[in-house]
């Protein structure tokens, strides 16, 4: 390992805290699903992927990582530059006019890290799931990463995407699912219920294992088990139980702080429950 | 007004099918990708000799776009083959965020474009795609006129960097350009000068207008036709010394009036050139069931309507 838990823990604390500086700071943006995948974001950047920070969009011979949820480009951003894609100080650009770091994620601007525009959803699977047979096609041994949100399902476009991957046997990519319950209009299961999605992505044909996104230790566990279980055959499916809004007492566990921004004294209250830890932007 | 001839009566989407195999051929890079319609976008050559190039998807045009989106990381150059209609319309918004906007060098190819599509009706007659695909940033439009003029483009695509949306057809129609033609992307092809009005047109509408030049030069009307091929971007330069020197517009095309060609050279002539324009296009409105000549004629797409308008647009000059 190249940081203990702790250290991670640090890491993804200041994560936490750049997310709320950057969305309160043009009052606007996602907090919630942002702060519930810190800690996934934080274990798969700093410990995880095989990377290079010196950003090159073919990516040969490295891991990639494809979001899909796009929204929750605060956790991306805060990642990308905790981990040298760029300065953190550009962390203050997040939604401004000239900025390369759109209120979703783009390679528009040329931000590095960013591979694919997301932000419409259900369209980060197929993406993750072509770079995964151009990696074939080269004989390329590294992996690929995607998240999806959960809420984001209820996209035609994931389910061709979860047919398409078994019956071709693309074993290098691990696709995780954040989760959380949570949409815009209310939890999940009342918008339109998921019903039992391991049984679903069983079905399809996908290696599916269990994990607890807000719990380090436990990510890494799972992320580096089912790194294991690439190259046999099956793509990998990582349900990833998360807490929207994990972190800060008054946003978790609710649709609330899906798409709203903190007040001056909201803000000062969550920044009091998280510790700075790499001081802030 | 220049002799045209043919021997051979061949569908574009072949041409695209030669192309695409002669493609294989030339980079390795190049992949292809088909929702079910192999057989319909003449892919079947490709596939024998590059199988591990090759992406069946299945029924889902959607993921298709995606994962073609995706081999591009990796510095793949994926051709995806289906109708026109399930190329555009069906995933638009694939198009705008994971190609267009993400600037991905994807080559979208689409058969079965238009009326001549034929009996399969209005469901699969898309009449719209140009209009959708031009008004993508970024976007390049190609509709090609024959066989040889669409092998031609598929092999000018794989050396484009950037989007491009190729549009071809099911009908068998004449093979009247150069087997060896060099394909300019953005480059109009003269096909006839001539002094009293301009023709221009795009697809299957070119082997038209050369039929509807036939016919004015029996009236003793001197029509320059010219071959767009390449909608977006548009030779403005060619339109533009063409229209200066006839003083009148005809478009021609198998798409409607709206967003279209005509739509195109409108508003370009508007704001550099004033000239009566005429529309040969479908006037907004959905195909039907029946043959591809007979839809051709009932929607106003026949050699005759072109003369009709070439004669309109010519009245309408200022003596």
């Amino acid at each position: 390992m190249k940081h203990t838990i702790s250290e991670l823990e640090d890491i993804a604390s200041q994560v936490r805290r750049d997310i709320l500086r950057m969305v309160h700071a043009v009052q606007s943006g996602h907090p919630g699903a942002s702060l519930g995948c810190a800690d996934f974001f934080t274990a798969l950047y700093f410990e995880v992927l095989n990377h290079n920070p010196k950003f090159d969009m073919d990516g040969k011979n490295e891991d990639l990582f494809f979001l899909s949820n796009g929204h929750i480009s605060p956790v991306w951003y805060s990642v990308l530059a905790r981990s040298g894609y760029f300065n953190v100080s550009e962390l203050s650009t997040f939604r401004k006019l000239d900025s390369r770091l759109q209120g979703h994620p783009t390679t528009h601007e040329g931000l590095p890290g960013v591979r694919i525009a997301s932000g419409s959803l259900g369209q980060g699977l197929s993406v993750a799931i072509g770079a995964a047979l151009a990696k074939k096609i080269d004989g390329d041994k590294s992996l690929v990463f995607a998240l999806l949100g959960d809420g984001e399902l209820q996209e035609g476009q994931n389910w061709e995407a979860f047919m398409f991957a078994p019956h071709n046997k693309v074993d290098n990519i691990i696709a995780s699912i954040d989760y959380n319950g949570q949409q815009i209009d209310g939890p999940t299961e009342k918008v339109l219920s998921l019903e039992n999605l391991q049984a679903k992505f069983e079905a399809f044909g996908w290696h599916v294992i269990t994990s607890n996104g807000n719990d380090m230790e436990e990510i890494l566990k799972s992320l580096e088990y089912a790194k294991s279980l690439t190259g046999k055959g099956k793509p990998i499916l990582n349900l990833m139980s998360t807490q929207m809004g994990y972190g800060v007492d008054f946003m978790v566990g609710t649709h609330k702080w899906h798409g709203s921004a903190p007040s001056d004294e909201q803000l000062a209250n969550a920044l009091g429950q998280i510790k700075e830890t790499l001081g802030d932007y | 007004m220049k002799k045209y001839t043919y021997t051979d009566k061949k569908d574009t989407r072949s041409g695209f099918g030669a192309g695409l195999h002669e493609a294989g051929k030339r980079n390795e890079n190049v992949v292809a990708l088909c929702a079910d319609l192999v057989g319909s976008l003449k892919m079947d050559a490709f596939i024998k000799d590059f199988p591990e190039r090759f992406f069946q998807v299945g029924i889902a045009e959607a993921n298709m776009m995606g994962i073609a989106a995706g081999l591009t990381i990796g510095g793949k150059i994926p051709f995806t083959g289906t109708f026109a209609n399930f190329s555009t319309g069906r995933v638009y918004d694939q198009i705008r965020q994971s190609i267009a906007y993400s600037g991905k060098n994807v080559k979208i190819c689409a058969s079965h474009a238009g009326l001549t599509l034929g009996e399969d009706g209005a469901t699969h007659q898309i009449l719209e795609d140009i209009g959708l695909m031009k008004m993508l940033p970024g976007m390049t439009v190609i509709n090609p006129c024959d066989y040889n003029q669409t092998k031609a483009a598929t092999l000018a695509i794989m050396e484009h960097e950037g989007p491009v949306y190729l549009r071809f057809g099911r009908p068998v129609i004449p093979v009247f350009t150069p087997e060896d033609q060099k394909f300019e992307i953005g480059k109009a092809w003269m096909v006839n000068e001539g002094t009293d009005v301009t023709i221009v047109a795009t697809g299957h509408m070119v082997w038209r207008a050369i039929q509807a030049g036939e016919e004015l030069e029996k009236l003793g009307i001197d029509a320059e036709i010219i071959n767009i091929h390449t909608i977006k971007p548009l030779d403005e330069e060619a339109i533009l010394k063409s229209v200066k020197k006839t003083g009148c517009i005809v478009t021609c095309e198998e798409h409607n009036k709206f967003g279209g060609l005509g739509e195109s050279v409108a508003r370009f002539l508007t704001s550099t050139y004033l000239a009566p324009q005429e529309f040969v296009a479908v006037n907004d409105s959905f195909g039907e069931s029946a043959t591809p000549d007979q839809l051709m004629t009932k929607y106003k797409l026949d050699p005759s309507d072109i003369v009709a308008a070439a004669q309109k647009a010519m009245a309408r000059k200022s003596k």
